[in-house]
């Protein structure tokens, strides 16, 4: 494995106390831990072998929006925009909204950095993952965002984290931090694009206290050579209720593990998914549901299609603790395979400690419905069109689910022109 | 307009059509009669080039053209379009999208430009208040969640959109109640045109109440064993289809 510590402390800024500690904190972890190998259960199917080259610390970029080739999202709202992993002030939109605090770890004032301090990796434990803990390690200029005691963001929060290319592989770390406050309500967009082949660690905590509504999403948008391996992890409290919606395209290394804690009674957690893969892309989401405490209801859905030779993992826990009575916990996962040589390995794992509970899980990998082609053929829809428009309609299901307008206008024509895309390859191939 | 010849068709190996003919000309409405088994159906899926049905003999020939050696959506881009007795759910897919990318592709295939969307939009409106659908099933997903009923009304729309030349509506009469087996009807009327025919497929004869048929055939065993006017349909209601039974041939 390459020093992925080094290249990323060499570039290491002075913090204050709290985060340095933090960093210390994480060094440790992350040297007494032993990367995941093809033999670790949870990385059966995903190689860190991408990982084997020297990275260089990732180095500032003063391109334009234009030079590198950004195209931000209008969805309204504030939005701060990372390049390279660092902070572009003048990408970025800061619109007042008298519910929400948004600053980055290193302008945080007093009570901002205390708030940090108390929460930044309480729902992360350190040693279960070694890429927390570099996270850790290196922390600089992570984002908090905390809404306010009830109340209710007027706008979108967009945090938008760009790699550009660069000639050698660089590694940067971004952390996000999400403090919902009793009863409050905001919707939050993590958008990760790029062009190169960086290796990015990033990790995001949500933390959902009493009553409080949290609408997430998270984009992974990258090109097909980036490296990602990244977390997001959750702890809901009395009736917090959080609305999490991924998409991800294929990359060469895509590893993002997703952990929701229901730690209050009436918790609940809507998780929906949506990954995109094709050529030799891969993406590996590991999902887990912690049922602690009674009367919490998750529902989870996963959708992918995965085409060429790429390969796709899904695994879906539901880990329903002896307490947690009452559950109700729902979890699907369909895939779509577009081509002969595409590989899925999805594996829903259920482990019920409690009696009184209802809990459904279903896992399929199927080819399109031939009936559903003929109907659109006979509708005079030739059938590589009619092929795109099913394959969008499988994943344009979740998409309408959600509920953030803007993100959905966003999204439609992306996933319509992904598929276009596609399409008009498989017309060169054919063609030459 | 329509010409199959001692057509012959099986679906996993078992013989289904076995020799069956029927011509169809410019502004005729043919009903085709028969008992369940009969092969009522599997003529609509031939003709519409259903993967699973294989044609073993016979001809059929639509404006001219072999059918029998064209693609399902070259069939449409030709004029023909079957409604389906059980039409399938695109979910994720709206209606509009649907429609639109359906007329776009018939009406490029025949060299006539796209309607802008707006245009298009206000079509798909008409459409679908002529066949007494709220609005709101335009943005629905494709048959999504619709009853038997929606269903129906919805390839109704299809087809008052895609103006096709020769409409086969395979047991669109089943599973509606009355109000909508009249709105179908007086759809179908309003289509007809001394430029367009009707094959329409039924068990019952309640739907040519409303929809006058000018030649009615009774299909049984694979083969039309009878054909006639609109009197034979009543006849048949009022006897039955044992009637024909024993081994009566027209």
């Amino acid at each position: 494995m390459a020093d992925l510590l080094t290249p990323q402390l060499n570039a290491e800024t002075p913090a204050p106390d709290w985060l340095q500690t933090r960093r210390l904190a994480g060094r440790a972890a992350w040297e007494s831990s032993e990367l995941p190998t093809r033999k670790t259960e949870a990385w059966k199917y995903t190689s860190l072998f991408a990982l084997q080259q020297p990275f260089m610390a990732a180095r500032e970029s003063a391109e334009s929006a234009e030079e590198l080739g950004l195209e931000l999202p209008q969805l309204a709202g504030s939005r701060l925009v990372f390049v390279n992993g660092f902070w572009r002030e003048d990408l970025s939109d800061i619109e007042p909204d008298a519910a929400i605090e948004l600053v980055r770890f290193s302008e945080a004032d007093r009570t901002q950095a205390a708030l940090i301090a108390q929460h930044l990796g309480s729902v992360v434990p350190g040693n279960k993952h070694p890429f927390s803990a570099l996270n850790d390690a290196v922390l600089a200029d992570g984002v908090f965002l905390r809404i306010l005691k009830g109340s209710k963001a007027a706008c979108p929060v967009q945090l938008f984290w760009h790699n550009s290319e660069q000639v050698d592989a660089a590694i940067n770390s971004q952390r996000l931090l999400v403090l919902a406050e009793q009863h409050s309500e905001a919707t939050v967009v993590e958008h990760f694009s790029g062009q190169g082949h960086s290796f990015t660690n990033g990790l995001s905590e949500l933390i959902l206290t009493a009553g409080a509504t949290l609408n997430h999403s998270r984009l992974h948008l990258e090109s097909a050579e980036a490296l990602h391996v990244g977390g997001l992890h959750a702890a809901l409290e009395r009736d917090a209720t959080l609305n999490s919606f991924h998409v991800a395209f294929g990359g060469k290394l895509k590893r993002i593990d997703i952990v929701i804690n229901h730690q209050g009674h009436g918790a609940h957690c809507q998780l929906d998914g949506i990954y995109l893969l094709r050529g030799q892309e891969n993406v590996d989401y590991h999902t887990c549901i912690e049922h602690a405490v009674p009367h919490c209801t998750s529902d989870e859905t996963f959708r992918g299609i995965v085409g060429d030779k790429a390969s796709a993992v899904f695994n879906g826990r539901i880990h329903i603790h002896p307490d947690a009575q009452k559950t109700r916990a729902e979890l699907s996962n369909k895939n779509l395979l577009t081509s002969a040589t595409a590989e899925v390995n999805t594996k829903p794992e259920l482990e019920i400690y409690a009696d009184d509970v209802q809990c459904a899980h279903g896992a399929t990998v199927a080819q399109l419905d031939e009936s559903l082609l003929h109907y659109l053929r006979t509708r005079g829809i030739p059938a590589n069109e009619a092929l795109v428009l099913l394959s969008y309609g499988f994943i344009n299901e979740l998409v309408e689910k959600q509920r953030l307008e803007s993100l959905r206008d966003y999204l439609k024509p992306l996933l319509a022109d992904y598929f276009g895309a596609a399409l008009a390859a498989d017309s060169d191939d054919t063609g030459g | 307009m329509l010409s199959i010849k001692d057509l012959h068709a099986e679906v996993e190996g078992k013989n289904i059509l076995k020799g069956l003919n029927l011509e169809i000309r410019e502004g005729e409405v043919h009903a085709i009669m028969g008992p369940n088994g009969s092969g009522k159906s599997t003529l609509g899926h031939v003709l519409s080039g259903r993967p699973g049905y294989e044609i073993t003999q016979g001809s059929v020939e639509f404006l001219g053209k072999d059918l029998l050696v064209l693609d399902t959506e070259e069939c449409a881009h030709l004029g023909l379009f079957l409604a389906f007795q059980y039409p399938v759910e695109i979910p994720g897919v709206s209606n509009m999208e649907f429609l639109k990318a359906s007329v776009d592709a018939v009406r490029e295939s025949q060299g006539a430009s796209a309607y802008d969307t707006v245009g298009f939009m206000r079509r798909a409106r008409e459409a679908c208040a002529a066949v007494d659908l709220d609005q709101a099933f335009l943005k629905r997903g494709v048959n999504e969640g619709f009853s038997g009923g929606e269903k129906k009304r919805n390839e109704l729309m299809q087809m008052m959109l895609l103006e096709p030349r020769l409409c086969i509506l395979d047991e669109t009469d089943s599973g509606l109640d009355i109000d909508a087996l009249q709105v179908v009807a007086s759809g179908v009327n309003a289509m007809r045109s001394e430029s367009r025919s009707f094959l329409l497929v039924t068990h019952y004869q309640r739907l040519l109440d409303h929809i006058e048929p000018d030649f009615v055939h009774v299909l049984a065993d694979g083969r039309i064993i009878r054909s006639g006017d609109k009197s034979l349909a009543l006849e048949l209601e009022a006897k039955g289809y044992s009637w024909l039974d024993d081994g009566e041939v027209a």
